[in-house]
């Protein structure tokens, strides 16, 4: 293994997927010991550059140079051969097992499985001031930690270039100062790494090189040392900066949803949603801010019909609906746009207009009685098409093929189907393309004009701040904050969703 | 209208690539065992006797019986692997209902075929409410309730049956409840079960219930994600008592064509492990109302002309049962290779396309 890292060059490199090329005539130059940002608003083809790095996806042009000598990686394995590892943002580790037995899975020709793998761990923690313990449970640890561990994990098996996928997204400030020093250190030791991220903050503090990306391409490289935040936004998001301004009230009298007192408790009795009251009127959008994993996905649930509280009321305007299941809720005029949309928002192997039944089985026009109405789905589906733009050959086209903002714009325009009361919109546009944003921003401010109640659930502050009347803070199960969107700045929501606020409770 | 030819064609590939895997398969165990496949295949390709060819359609109409009843649960992410138990007890409650001819001509059919249904669902309920009432997975409780309704069949039909030299089975059907079958050939050659029938209407009647109806669509949901179809506000515990019970009723009807067409009694003549083979048809034909009907055409030809094989070749008939174990086998593994190849290439199309428009 040589010291020196490796330089890494994308040149002209061109992916295509369904209905959006993804990344088109890319160009990036890692210098070797750097730290180099690769910044860029949610669907400007980040992810995907990372994957083709990796080795995870083919690019259909361009090439790769590591050293100056042209590679092709057919697999993550050839990236990691050539010195190239990667940490994603969901970790993929065995919570059963130990630091040890994760380091180890899969690459168990390196050190061994026993005393070399320990001893080799111990040499990477030390070095870098990880803090790892070969032989602790990784479910004993923390969010920071596991994360150090993926970093480990990758260095153990020999990598010079560390991709990181927004690897603050899912940390507390402190815990992201902690990274930046672990960041530097690798640095030192002649490592690269490849820092993701949309936060801009972030990327000033810790990069040596910063490459922008816009809509699949990069379109820009910046040095930190003279760039403006505001430079680095313009550059983001070009002339068009879509933010979900806020517009006057629309806040009736009428309270649409009221929930009293809820409690939802796991199957070992642990509280995971504690004494939640609040109350949405028609017209308002409630937003909800937090870190993830704070109890936002129960609150869901728990308003759907999804899961059952442990004590506490749900009424819908005068039901009381505390123990109705989701098809009653949904007949009664709740819409759902779901945090994730494969999984609870789509079948994906089905064409558009199956799609444009699901959750909508039980009403007009998908149905006439038992039966489904296949022609007045199918011409639903159409206008739906046509009225959210979603970009799709036809409706017998199967969900999957669809790229993700187009797959997100045809669930909104669903669930805005058949006049709901209530929308529950978990992170509605995240992942998907500027343009989709914007355009479901507008059709969720639309319906707000018309009456709509929003649940409005996100991790993007500026989503909340736009959208939104009232913001609620949550924080492990409990409600601990309320902001006034129009005087709440992105800090003041971030001190709050991590307990630093007045208001928190300990 | 082109694409359509192509969709047609795509659909074939993966069971062409399944059946061509299998005949390969079995000449290679023939030929290690020193046999000729040469006369295997001529045997098994030459023109079939009158015999063998109502055979065929008979074993056809109860292999596709079973194999709906297996495809309702397996669409919605059931595996019902108690057909077998389900149509033992169902046929054994059936025959001993219509030998004791409470009833007479067309009311016993009638009535009896009822009960055929109601016992196979209950029976198959039972595992329908240990899985929603108790979480026990359902692999495990039909497997258990083969062995007991197969035991309990044995011990009633021992305890109450007619005996008759070494033999035991249920009273004789009268001769009014006997449904008359059709003899396309020579009256010795047998007749096509009139019963048969039964599963056209069964066939048609499950294309009907997956593709035109909300309860079919809530089934196919449940399949294809159980978190969607939760979130699209589908009651999981209510689809896996109804599927459960429905798959059921449909196994309660396999053997009754057989019943009413020519054994008449429950006992030696009763034909078990079509349960098994309706879970291997359904495999093979995807659950789809269409290729289940050529998978279990292909099975009954497979078993009944390997018969041939007794007379003038050295090879056991027993080596179709490879050539149906391997051809279930590949499918899977041909299907999952076809079915991410177009989706690949659907995704090609749609870029194409778009980029077009």
């Amino acid at each position: 293994m040589v010291d020196q890292a490796s330089s890494v060059r994308l040149s002209a490199i061109t992916k295509r997927f369904p209905g959006v090329v993804a990344n088109h005539d890319v160009d990036l130059t890692i210098r070797p010991g750097t730290v180099h940002a690769l910044v860029g608003e949610n669907g400007a083809g980040k992810s995907t550059l990372m994957k083709i790095l990796y080795g995870v996806q083919k690019p259909d042009e361009g090439t790769i140079a590591i050293d100056g000598e042209d590679v092709s990686f057919a697999s993550p394995t050839d990236a990691i051969k050539r010195g190239i590892g990667m940490v994603f943002q969901h970790f993929m580790l065995a919570d059963n097992l130990t630091v040890l037995e994760n380091m180890v899975l899969g690459a168990e020709k390196l050190h061994g499985i026993g005393d070399g793998a320990r001893e080799e761990i111990r040499r990477i923690s030390d070095r870098f001031g990880f803090g790892l313990e070969p032989d602790t449970l990784v479910e004993k640890l923390g969010v920071a930690a596991r994360q150090r561990l993926e970093i480990a994990k990758v260095l153990y098996r020999g990598a010079r270039v560390i991709i990181l996928d927004e690897p603050t997204a899912v940390l507390v400030p402190q815990e992201v100062d902690a990274l930046f020093e672990n960041l530097r250190e690798l640095k030192q030791a002649g490592n690269s790494v490849l820092f993701i991220s949309h936060k801009l903050d972030e990327v000033l503090a810790i990069a040596d090189d910063i490459t922008v990306m816009r809509r699949g391409t990069t379109v820009g490289t910046a040095d930190p040392q003279t760039v403006t935040k505001h430079e680095l936004a313009e550059l983001m998001v070009g002339d068009e900066l879509p933010s979900p301004a806020t517009e006057e009230s629309t806040v009736t009298d009428v309270v649409q949803l009221r929930l009293d007192g809820v409690t939802v408790t796991d199957e070992f009795g642990r509280d995971l949603l504690s004494d939640i009251s609040l109350q949405i009127r028609r017209g308002e959008v409630l937003g909800i801010a937090g870190v993830e994993g704070n109890g936002q996905t129960e609150l869901v649930d728990v308003v759907m019909g999804m899961r059952d509280p442990a004590s506490g009321s749900i009424h819908l305007e005068n039901d009381d609906v505390t123990h109705w299941h989701t098809r009653k809720l949904r007949e009664s005029g709740v819409g759902y746009i779901p945090e994730d949309r494969h999984r609870h928002g789509l079948l994906l192997d089905s064409p558009l207009w199956e799609n444009r039944i699901l959750g909508h089985q039980t009403r007009p026009p998908s149905v006439k009685g038992p039966w489904i109405n296949r022609s007045g789905a199918r011409q639903d589906t159409e206008r739906i098409i046509a009225d959210y733009d979603v970009r799709t050959p036809g409706i017998d086209t199967v969900a999957r093929a669809l790229s993700g903002g187009n797959q997100q714009k045809l669930i909104v325009g669903r669930e805005m189907s058949g006049d709901p009361h209530l929308l529950v919109a978990a992170h509605p546009t995240r992942g998907v393309d500027v343009g989709a944003q914007a355009a479901i921003w507008d059709h969720i401010k639309r319906a707000r004009r018309e009456g709509l109640a929003v649940l409005l659930i996100s991790a993007d502050l500026d989503e909340l701040i736009g959208l939104s009347d009232t913001i609620r803070v949550i924080l492990r199960g409990r409600l601990v904050g309320t902001f006034d969107p129009s005087s709440a700045t992105p800090q003041d929501l971030g001190r709050a969703m991590t307990g630093a606020g007045e208001e928190a409770v300990s | 209208m082109t694409s359509r030819v192509q969709a047609v064609l795509m659909a074939l590939l993966a069971p062409a690539i399944a059946v061509l895997v299998a005949v390969i398969a079995t000449s290679a165990v023939i030929l290690a065992v020193g046999s000729a496949p040469g006369d295997f295949w001529s045997a098994m390709f030459s023109n079939p006797l009158p015999r063998i060819k109502v055979n065929v359609v008979n074993q056809t109409a109860i292999i596709y019986i079973s194999a709906v009843a297996a495809a309702i649960g397996f669409r919605m992410g059931l595996f019902n692997i108690g057909i077998e138990g389900q149509y033992t007890i169902a046929s054994f409650a059936a025959a001993s209902f219509a030998g004791a001819a409470y009833l007479s001509g067309f009311a016993n059919i009638a009535v009896t075929l009822l009960i055929a249904i109601v016992v196979g669902a209950g029976w198959a309920g039972i595992a329908g409410l240990l899985k929603v009432t108790r979480g026990v997975s359902e692999v495990i409780s039909t497997i258990m309730l083969n062995s007991i309704a197969i035991t309990m069949a044995g011990y009633l039909l021992n305890r109450y049956g007619v005996h008759e030299g070494n033999t035991v089975h249920t009273t004789k059907l009268s001769g009014d409840s006997k449904v008359a079958g059709w003899a396309p050939f020579e009256p010795r050659d047998g007749q096509v079960w009139a019963l048969a029938l039964l599963a056209v209407a069964i066939g048609v009647g499950f294309w009907v219930l997956l593709n035109k109806t909300r309860f079919g669509f809530d089934l196919r949901a449940s399949g294809q994600s159980e978190t969607a179809a939760l979130a699209s506000g589908i009651n999981p515990k209510r689809m896996v008592l109804i599927s459960m019970l429905l798959s059921g009723a449909v196994a309660g009807l396999i053997w009754m064509p057989a019943y009413f067409g020519g054994a008449g009694s429950y006992g030696t003549a009763f034909q078990g492990g079509l349960g098994f083979t309706g879970l291997a048809v359904a495999l093979l034909g995807r659950n789809s109302p269409l290729g289940m009907f050529f998978g279990a055409v292909l099975f009954a030809y497979l078993t009944a002309q390997s018969n041939t094989l007794t007379f003038g070749s050295d090879i056991s008939p027993s080596i179709v049962e490879i050539t149906q174990g391997v051809a279930v086998l590949a499918v899977v593994v041909a299907y999952e290779v076809v079915r991410r190849w177009r989706s690949r290439l659907e995704q090609r199309q749609v870029a194409r396309e778009l980029v077009a428009a």
